[in-house]
Parts: structure tokens; C-alpha cells; sequence
């Protein structure tokens, strides 16, 4: 597949020329697929906020380049918003960035500031607020009237309404409950699937990341250390403990089964590909 | 961007300035600034500017530190110094259109310009070397006797340490929504005054609605923590003058009264 | 043992948005804390598990029913210091519980509104800090601290206060598993070395299977109460509340029925192997 973004070498140090001086990214080389789902985990600190405010060029690179396409993210810094509505990204905690009187308004924040009509809002924002899971009769309501889990979702709505070619969140499901993170991710499995559009899912919860991307990119010390199908990265279990990751609980198990002499593929990650496995096992030795 | 801001910062030290009694080094900025304002020429602006070379010296704090806390208010200076410039009468030595500079003009611009650079610093000098903490625990002290008069001494020094607490946090959040904003393409930097003034409201509503809910929570933990305000409150640190207060502020004392007969002197 | 929190038949309501009904979020709540243990509390969002938690301490008090802490009635205003002295809490939000601008300050906070001695006061903040490893943070500005590390700050804080107990309100919520892991280590210590006890509301299945004891709520009431083995292993009724069981407990769930011979209540990730290992071999 061709790639949608290219990082090439790019490195981010903050605060430059002072004793607080310090590279968030170092010398980062990576690219992003048109189509695919793409999980980037890494723990606090990895510097993978700081990635991907590079990926809609709300940071400027310190040096290195940023690839959209064909194109050079700040070939023309005064375009910069174009960039910005072609890579839509959604950050942690984004309800509490909501600031209109209704759903409705604030979800149509990002396609007005685009200049479209507004038959083409309206359009946008009902279909925006259908992908989020956010009912018609929620949309007429304030915001601040909305449960957490719902202003979330008006939040994530508000980036898709600029139907981005690739849509980025960062921690999409911090803070929600169990089912709250369930369905929140359904929704954007589904969207993904729907429209075809690129996701980068940016997470420390490994099950999350495992059971939902295409392929992972993980990030550590300011620099990429692995990337690949969840196959393959979680074959290389170890290495993600020794960076300070955790692995999910079914690759421990099945690492645990394996350091036990039993002859499965310990690189899964799902409970069901697990339990499939061994199922496979005793059905073979029955 | 924001994050650059240095107002108030304190950089912890081990120093005599960072060991002196608040209370001394509130004192001692309240004396240097009488100093500064009764300062009358070359001489005792070189005095004052002795003290002030001590402080920092002694304090430990780098000068670029306290040159880079100018920056915000560059404009008032500059400001300051034509004004000044342009309108102060007296001896004209160049006139062109309605503008005319006198050499009073020269010599006020000059001496107003180094008047708020060393007023700033020598306050920024202050709070590089004083945490919050002791800075609102020594004017509490300081102020204590206004509270027989019921002026809520406690409860302002309460409000201005927290908010001294809060604006670190209030300032990453302002970051953090602005770029939330700018990622939806909100544009602060472009427009009329009239549409970058409305560019602001995404940004200061979820700030207020933020600060609101930060407010109630906080005020929650504190109850929860048992505060119920000023009544048999006691103190992690009480502060006790020391000897070496007392000799800085004698010092202290001996160069003002240098710099004031300086000034009479006109010098 | 004696109990160090108990409710009778709890309600309370919160009062409505114009032209609404109320919201009640506890509906007969009888709960009782033993002095010591080391309990997690179970919920999703809306089922009422903060709004029990802030009973604890009287932050809430009760529209109908009763709370005692170690005996004392929280509608009893004379007692509410010493209510909130022995049952301290930790909020979710770690920016907004931090008081002051110095680590060891933060701490003192408590001690200092008791009207602690100040030398006693600089005695107990050490110790505190020391409980949960920040010493050599005294004198650090807590914004430079991560979202762990302040989390410890403010269970510090209450342990200068010498509690009986701290109650945790989705503490870890908004943690990254780091974090996660440094809070959970420290309270675990706590209960144990200090025999502190430790009330932890979260809505992470994990941290339910290390404690001693699991009280799932739903709909302002309590529905299961046992121990995390006896719980967790109910996987169709938590996942009927918006729950979701452990992994392990849903991998052996599913093996189960595929006709393994293994048990449900293998928490742990060695336990999980182990059971599933023996079960192959026979």
C-alpha cells in the first residue's frame, strides 16, 4: 500500500537553548498506509503526542519533514490549514474542548472554519455525529448537559465532520468504562471500515491497540524500537517488558503456556485466538 | 509557546538570598524600590545598581534569566522611553514635523528606561529566589496586624498561593485547547481585530467551564483535607528572623540613607 | 474486627436540573467496612459508586439511611474533622487535589488544619512521603511531577493525617499503566505494612482481581459482594452491567466451553496458565 504521511528523520526538541532542553522525537522515520488502521503505542513520555502533532502540522518539525502525499506539510507554512483539515486529530480528554451552545454548533466548529455551504454542514454534521454514535435528538442539546462518554463522542464527531483523510486519536477511550470503551471503538472500527479512512489509534492500553489495528508502531525513548502486524510485534513480547510496556494478558498467558512446554504460537493476543489455539491443541491430541 | 512565560518562576537555590527570611526579602524589595525612585542621577542610580549586581551575585540567579523576564514588558518600556523622549520640555537640540527631543528628553528617557528595568528585576529577583509558598507565608505574616482591623489577611494569602498553584496547570490547558482548536482550524492569527477577538471564544469557554470545575473539585479535596479556615491553623515552617536578616536589612538601611543624601545632592 | 465504615439502607438523590426529575443515585445501599480490609469498589459510569464514595467521608451526606465511620454519625456536624481526618480521599483528577506549590507543603496541608505541633508536622511529612517513596521529591513544584507521582503526593497528604482508612475515587482513572501500577503498589503496601484501610472505586477489572474483596455496584445498589474469585468469575451478569470480566477469567470462560476441564476462578496470569496447562496434560 502507498503510503498516506511519511516521517522522514524528523526530530522535536523543546526548548531550545535553555537548561530545559530536551528532544521529545529523535530522528523518527516511519510512514502511515492509505486505508489502514494504525495503532502507535508507547508509555507516557515515549513522545508519541509529539509525533503526531507533527502528522496535521500543528508542530513544527525541528528538523526532518513531514510527508502528506506528495507534498511537503510546510512547504507553504500559510497553508497549513489545509493540512490540518486533510489530517483531522482528536485529542486526549477532547470534551473539554467543547465550547458552543449546542452539540450541533460545536460539531460544525471545524467544516465552517472550512468554509463550506451550509447544506454541506448540515450534511457533515449529521452524518459526523451517526459515525460517533451520537443520537439526532442529542444533537439540539448543550454540550455541557451531555454525559462524559457522549461529549467524547461530540468531540470525535467534530474532527470526522471535516472528513479528514486520516483521522488521529490520541487515547480515544481514556477514563471510560468498560462498556463506554467498547462501544466507543466499535464505533470507530466501524467508521474506518465504512469510509475507508486512515486511523491512527494512539494508546497505552495494549489490549486495546491489539485487538483493533491493522499494524503497530511502537514508540519509546523518542524513537520508533519495533513496528509491524500485532503478530509480529507481539512475537517480540519480551522486548516490549524490557522498554517498559505491558504486553496483554492473553500474550502472558500464552507466554506463561509456552515457558510451560506447551506448543502454541505465543504471539496472540485476542482471548478468542487464544482460546482457539488451544482448542486446536486438544482437538488434535483427542 | 505559552509555556515560556518566567513571571514569578522561582528557581530553588541554596544561597544567602534563598535562605533570607521572606519577610527580609519583601522588606528589602520594598527598600530598593524606595531607593530606585528617589534615585536622582548617575551616582546613586550607580549605587542602586550596586545593590541590585549584590543581589543577583549573591543570589546565583543567571542575568539572562532575568533579562529574558523583560521581555513581556518591552512594549511599556519602549513605550516609556519615547514618551519621554518626545514630550519632555526643556533645551531642544533636533526637531523635525511635531516631534522635537530635548536634552531633558534624553536624559529622562534614559534614566525612566533604567528605572523599570531595574524596578523588574529587582522584583523578578525576588521571586527567583522566594518559592510562592514563603513569599505569600511572609506577606501573611507581614500583614498580620491589618487582621485586627478584619481585613482577611488569610484567606487572601489562601487565594494567592492557590492561584500561584493553578497557573502552571491553567496555562498547559490554555496549550492544550488552543491547539485542540487550531487541529479544527480555528485561526487566531489572521482576521480583523473584531474576528480575532471572537477567535478567542474557543478557547475561553472551555478554559472558564475548566477553571470553574478545577475550582469546585479543589475546594472538595481542601475540605476533605479538614481545612476550615484560619482558625487554630499551624505551620509546616514558621519563620524565624535570623541573625544574618538582621545585618542584611542594617545594611540595607545604611545604603539607602547613602542613596537619599545622594539625591538631595542631585546626584 | 471492627467495622471502620458502615451504611444502613443509603439513598440520596441529586437535586435536578430545572423541570426534571431527580437523579437518585443510591437506592438502599447497606454496606459494611471492616477495619483493615482492603475492598474495590465496582461500576460502571451512573451506578452510583462515587456517590458511595463520598459518603465515606462525608462529603455527601445522606438523603435517607445512615453512614457510621468507626461509629461516628457523618450527619453529625461536630464530628465532621474528625470523620474526614480518619477516612481520607483521593480524587481522579491529580491537577486539581494539590493544594500548594511544594511537595512537602501539599502534604503538611492536612496536618497543618488539625492544628498538628509544627515539629510533629515536619515529622509526620517526612514519614508520609517516605510511605509512598517521594522523599526525594520534598521540595519539587508538583506540576513538574507525572500523574502518578501526584497521585502518591495526595495519598501522602492523607497519610499525614494518620487516617484509618483512604478512600480512593477512581484515583487511577486518568493514569497511564505506570501510573496505574506505582498508586496500586503504594496502597497495597499501605494496607498491608500499616494496616491501613484501602477503598479503591474503579471501574479496571484488574485492579479488582488484588484485592481482598469486590463490591460491584449497579444502579444505586449494591448487586455482588464477595471476593474478587467469587466475583469475577460471574461473566455473563458483569457483562450484563456494563462490566467486562478479566481476561483470563473470559479465556477460561470460553475453554470451559469448549469442553476443557479447567476452573473459572485462575485470576492471575500464572494461575491462568497453570490451570490451562494441567487441564492439556491430563
Amino acid at each position: 500500500m502507498e503510503p498516506i504521511i511519511r516521517v522522514e528523520n524528523l526530530t522535536h526538541t523543546y526548548g531550545e537553548n535553555t537548561p530545559f532542553c530536551r528532544s521529545a522525537v529523535k530522528d523518527v522515520s516511519m510512514e502511515i498506509r492509505r486505508g489502514e488502521f494504525l495503532g502507535i503505542i508507547g508509555h507516557t513520555g515515549s513522545g508519541k503526542s509529539t509525533l503526531i502533532q507533527h502528522l496535521n502540522g500543528l508542530l513544527k518539525p525541528t528538523s526532518g519533514k513531514i510527508w502528506l502525499g506528495d507534498r511537503d506539510v510546510w512547504a507553504e507554512p500559510k497553508k497549513i490549514r489545509e493540512v490540518r483539515f486533510r489530517v483531522g486529530l482528536v485529542f486526549q480528554y477532547p470534551e473539554y474542548q467543547l465550547f458552543e451552545e449546542t452539540a450541533y454548533k460545536d460539531i460544525a466548529f471545524g467544516p465552517r472554519n472550512m468554509g463550506l455551504d451550509e447544506k454541506e454542514i448540515d450534511r457533515r454534521v449529521r452524518t459526523s455525529a451517526a459515525f460517533a454514535g451520537l443520537g439526532e435528538e442529542l444533537l439540539e442539546k448543550s454540550p455541557f448537559d451531555l454525559s462524559g462518554g457522549q461529549k467524547r463522542r461530540v468531540a470525535i464527531a467534530g474532527v470526522i465532520a471535516m472528513e479528514p483523510e486520516v483521522l488521529i486519536l490520541d487515547e480515544p477511550s481514556a477514563g471510560l468504562d468498560p462498556a463506554g470503551r467498547k462501544g466507543l471503538l466499535e464505533n470507530i472500527q466501524a467508521y474506518h471500515k465504512e469510509k475507508g479512512t486512515t486511523v491512527v489509534m494512539v494508546s497505552h492500553s495494549m489490549d486495546e491497540v491489539a485487538e483493533n489495528v491493522d499494524r503497530i508502531v511502537v514508540l519509546a525513548n523518542a524513537g520508533v524500537v519495533m513496528s509491524g502486524t500485532p503478530h509480529e510485534v507481539f512475537s517480540r513480547a519480551q522486548e516490549l517488558i524490557d522498554v517498559g510496556l505491558n504486553v496483554p494478558q492473553v500474550t502472558q498467558v500464552a507466554m506463561e503456556l509456552v515457558r510451560q512446554g506447551v506448543d502454541i504460537d505465543p504471539a496472540v493476543y485476542t482471548v478468542d485466538d487464544l482460546r482457539r489455539s488451544l482448542s486446536a491443541l486438544k482437538g488434535g491430541r483427542a | 509557546m505559552l509555556k515560556d512565560i518566567t513571571l514569578g518562576q522561582f528557581f530553588p537555590g541554596n544561597s544567602l538570598a534563598h535562605k533570607l527570611d521572606p519577610r527580609t526579602k519583601i522588606l528589602l524589595t520594598v527598600l530598593y524600590i524606595v531607593a530606585l525612585f528617589c534615585a536622582k542621577w548617575f551616582v546613586s542610580y550607580a549605587v542602586v545598581a550596586a545593590l541590585l549586581v549584590t543581589g543577583v551575585k549573591v543570589s546565583g540567579v543567571a542575568p539572562k534569566a532575568l533579562v529574558r523576564g523583560l521581555k513581556p514588558i518591552l512594549f511599556i518600556i519602549c513605550f516609556t522611553a519615547v514618551l519621554n523622549l518626545f514630550y519632555t520640555p526643556g533645551e531642544e537640540i533636533a526637531a523635525f514635523w511635531i516631534f522635537k527631543i530635548t536634552k531633558e528628553g534624553i536624559a529622562t528617557a534614559f534614566f525612566m528606561v533604567l528605572r523599570i528595568t531595574m524596578l523588574i528585576m529587582g522584583t523578578f529577583l525576588l521571586t527567583y529566589t522566594t518559592s510562592p509558598i514563603a513569599l505569600t507565608d511572609g506577606l501573611e505574616t507581614l500583614l498580620g496586624p491589618l487582621k485586627k482591623i478584619r481585613v482577611p489577611v488569610h484567606e487572601l494569602s489562601m487565594i494567592m498561593s492557590i492561584a500561584l498553584r493553578m497557573i502552571p496547570t491553567l496555562i498547559e490547558e490554555t496549550d492544550k485547547i488552543m491547539s485542540a482548536q487550531k487541529a479544527r482550524g480555528a485561526d487566531f492569527e489572521t482576521g480583523s481585530l473584531f474576528q480575532r477577538a471572537k477567535a478567542l471564544v474557543p478557547i475561553l469557554v472551555p478554559l472558564f467551564i475548566s477553571a470553574f470545575r478545577r475550582a469546585d473539585e479543589l475546594a472538595v479535596a481542601m475540605e476533605c483535607r479538614c481545612y476550615h479556615g484560619d482558625s487554630g491553623r499551624t505551620k509546616l515552617h514558621v519563620l524565624h528572623y535570623q541573625t544574618r536578616d538582621y545585618l542584611v536589612l542594617a545594611a540595607y538601611a545604611v545604603v539607602l540613607a547613602g542613596v537619599l543624601a545622594l539625591a538631595r545632592f542631585g546626584l | 474486627m471492627s467495622d471502620i465504615i458502615k451504611t444502613e439502607n443509603l439513598t440520596f438523590s441529586y437535586p435536578p436540573d430545572e423541570g426534571k426529575e431527580p437523579v437518585q443515585a443510591l437506592r438502599g445501599v447497606d454496606l459494611t467496612i471492616e477495619q483493615g480490609s482492603f475492598v474495590v469498589i465496582l461500576g460502571h459510569n451512573g451506578s452510583g459508586k462515587s456517590t458511595l464514595a463520598k459518603h465515606m467521608n462525608a462529603v455527601l451526606l445522606p438523603e435517607g439511611g445512615r453512614v457510621w465511620v468507626s461509629g461516628m454519625d457523618t450527619s453529625d456536624e461536630a464530628l465532621l474533622l474528625e470523620i474526614r481526618r480518619r477516612v481520607g480521599m483521593v480524587f481522579q483528577n491529580p491537577d486539581n487535589q494539590i493544594v500548594a506549590n511544594v511537595v512537602e507543603e501539599d502534604v503538611a496541608f492536612g496536618p497543618e488544619n488539625l492544628g498538628v505541633p509544627t515539629e510533629e508536622i515536619q515529622k509526620r511529612v517526612a514519614a508520609a512521603l517516605k510511605a509512598v517513596g517521594m522523599e526525594e521529591f520534598t521540595l519539587h513544584a508538583p506540576h513538574h511531577l507525572s500523574g502518578g507521582q501526584k497521585q502518591r503526593v495526595a495519598i501522602a497528604g492523607i497519610i499525614a493525617m494518620e487516617p484509618a482508612c483512604i478512600v480512593l475515587d477512581e484515583a487511577t482513572a486518568m493514569l497511564d499503566p505506570l501510573g496505574r501500577r506505582e498508586v496500586l503498589d503504594t496502597v497495597k503496601r499501605l494496607n498491608c505494612e500499616k494496616g491501613i484501610t484501602i477503598v479503591l472505586i474503579t471501574h479496571h477489572m484488574d485492579e479488582a482481581a488484588m484485592s481482598g474483596r469486590v463490591v460491584v455496584m449497579n444502579d444505586g445498589k449494591v448487586v455482588m459482594d464477595g471476593t474478587p474469585e467469587e466475583v469475577l468469575v460471574r461473566v455473563e451478569e458483569l457483562r450484563a452491567i456494563g462490566l467486562a470480566a478479566p481476561h483470563t477469567v473470559e479465556l477460561l470462560h470460553g475453554l470451559r466451553q469448549d469442553g476443557f476441564d479447567v476452573p473459572l476462578n485462575a485470576l492471575g496470569i500464572k494461575a491462568c496458565a497453570d490451570a490451562i496447562a494441567g487441564s492439556l496434560r491430563k
